[in-house]
């Protein structure tokens, strides 16, 4: 009898340890994303920057000028709270710029000016980590949403009140005249 | 340029770019405006080149230029498709190397496409043609500095209208020379198919309450009465059925719907119809369908607004009723109907007035501003001042391309 109800007490502490710790595993996840998610919105600003940066260099035309100001205002401006508002006003830019800076061999031609060559590998590399932080927020949430949807996680309800984790789904391609810059 | 039928005695030919910021390939105002401009300064003896923006497959005609691919954009309340990038400037930068042209005319340059470009990257006599009326908010104060220095570079100003001159006004200072649309009059020629039935024809968007279906539905009680076989057609994109849905079903029935048509149906439809009713009870700009129709030889009873006024010389050209006065209508249809002479005499008056407004007229008027800014011996050249993209290797880039 003492023999049974040993064995119950240790196996119960077992699995208590187990769900705290997977309970703190989920924390750890969650905090996860929250910083890739302030790591995104970091680089999405400074992609704004950049853009902006080249457009006060007057190397556009006007068209372009006011297109790609129109669409970085909309950028930096978006309610982070909307993710599908915001997503949408930074895949605008993103594809403003696809258009802006489309053929190789024009920016080749722009980047002749060492100012305009340093405001565009620049902009190269802000659009590269755009893409980068995406993906490690995006890893994130898979990780968590899978940790998440485990039955002992929903049954002892481990994520407490934190929302179900989102992915940022948006258009990030770096401009087709920036590869390689 | 066989066709051709010469410029103003002794006066050389001149070499004319044109510039059109939206697509080539879509039916629209400005788009229409470029191509018929275009035509009729090839009939008077000039050499014309057109820029616009044109996906790579399309067909053009040997004088238009692609300046690359239109891209849908956000603009003025309405999504236009336009170019811009780099590409586009190099584009616009090659075409104006190998036009050397005398005059270099672009349309709509608040638009952000190859207008506003074509003015930027070039230097010397530069025409510019304002189409839209655009709201003082929408004129992008962020970027008024961009668009500043390429708008200064324009000597003469043209509007199509008075709302698009009071735009000029207001939003880019300066004055500008007047000039409405034209009409093809040569394009709405053609045998009238009227036959015994009295046909009344109503022309645009069955929805928008300013193009006043609703005053014309609302005559259909007396005009029924005198008349009991008439007919009116009504054309223009919209649910017909939805505004007929309140009115009295033999009423009803004397309406048919042509739905959309094409500029070539729209002839045919003008040409079957006795009387073209406008009955606008919102101000327009100018009434170009008026004068289409009385380039077809069509009666038209319209509302009293200035602009109709103006087109139908207070009514010697055509019949007036106060807007959005249904009785009075049906009254002035009614006593047309009922005298074939004055008919006859309103055909003969409208196809003079149409003339007047016809695309060799107005490409004249267009002509003498040209004259008026072009100086001898200097041609458009590039700009190559305070920019960066254009100004290295021309010769090596022209030569791989």
């Amino acid at each position: 009898m003492t023999m049974w109800s040993i064995v119950l007490a240790v196996l119960i502490a077992f699995f208590a340890l187990y769900l705290s710790s997977t309970a703190g595993r989920l924390d750890r996840l969650h905090l996860r994303i929250e910083a890739d998610l302030v790591a995104l919105d970091r680089q999405l600003q400074h992609r704004c920057g950049a853009t902006s940066e080249l457009i006060a260099a007057a190397v556009f035309d006007p068209a372009t000028t006011i297109l790609l100001g129109q669409a970085v205002h909309q950028a930096r401006t978006a309610n982070r709270e909307d993710r599908i508002g915001w997503a949408m006003s930074e895949s605008k830019l993103t594809s403003t710029l696809g258009v802006a800076l489309a053929d190789p061999v024009d920016v080749e031609e722009m980047a002749q000016d060492i100012e305009a060559a340093e405001l565009l590998a620049e902009l190269a590399g802000a659009c590269r980590q755009v893409e980068l932080s995406r993906r490690f927020l995006n890893d994130g949430v898979d990780a968590c949403r899978q940790v998440r949807r485990h039955r002992m996680i929903r049954w002892f309800r481990l994520a407490g009140h934190a929302p179900w984790p989102r992915s940022m789904d948006l258009d990030d391609l770096p401009p087709p005249g920036l590869t390689g810059r | 340029m066989t066709e051709s039928i010469g410029t103003a005695r002794g006066a050389v030919p001149l070499r004319v770019g044109l510039v059109c910021p939206y697509d080539w390939d879509v039916p629209g105002g400005v788009r229409s405006h470029v191509y018929d401009l275009a035509l009729a300064l090839k009939k008077l003896g000039h050499d014309v080149s057109v820029l616009a923006p044109a996906d790579e497959d399309a067909v053009l005609p040997e004088w238009v230029t692609s300046g690359g691919r239109p891209v849908p954009v956000p603009y003025n309340g309405s999504v236009s498709r336009v170019t811009f990038g780099l590409g586009a400037t190099n584009r616009v930068r090659r075409w104006l190397r190998q036009g050397q042209f005398d005059v270099l005319h672009v349309h709509e340059p608040i638009a952000p496409s190859l207008s506003v470009i074509a003015c930027w990257a070039a230097r010397g006599p530069i025409v510019a043609t304002f189409h839209a009326a655009i709201p003082r908010s929408r004129v992008l104060l962020v970027a008024a500095a961009a668009l500043q220095t390429a708008l200064e570079k324009i000597t003469a100003r043209i509007a199509v209208s008075e709302h698009a001159r009071r735009t000029i006004v207001e939003h880019v200072g300066g004055d500008a020379v007047l000039i409405p649309n034209g009409v093809d009059c040569a394009r709405f020629e053609g045998v009238r198919t009227t036959g015994d039935q009295p046909t009344l024809l109503f022309l645009g968007r069955i929805d928008e309450p300013r193009k006043g279906l609703a005053v014309l539905l609302g005559a259909l009680g007396p005009l029924v009465a005198q008349r009991p076989d008439i007919r009116v057609v009504v054309a223009g994109p919209g649910d017909l059925a939805a505004e007929l849905s309140d009115l009295d079903p033999t009423l009803a029935a004397h309406v048919t719907s042509a739905g959309t048509l094409t500029e070539k149906e729209k002839v045919a439809t003008f040409l079957a119809a006795d009387i073209y009713i406008a009955p606008h009870t919102g101000q327009e700009s100018f009434g170009i369908v008026l004068l289409e129709a009385m380039a077809a030889g069509t009666p038209v009873v319209a509302s009293d607004i200035d602009a109709f006024r103006r087109v139908l010389e207070d009514g010697d050209s055509g019949v007036l009723f106060e807007m959005g006065d249904s009785g009075g209508l049906a009254r002035a249809v009614l006593e047309l109907l009922a005298d074939p002479d004055r008919m006859e005499s309103l055909r003969a008056a409208g196809r003079i007035r149409a003339a007047q407004f016809d695309w060799l007229h107005v490409a004249r008027d267009i002509e003498r501003v040209y004259r008026s800014v072009v100086v001898s011996d200097v041609i458009v050249t590039e700009d190559l001042r305070g920019q960066i993209v254009g100004r290295w290797g021309h010769a090596g880039r022209e030569a791989s391309r």
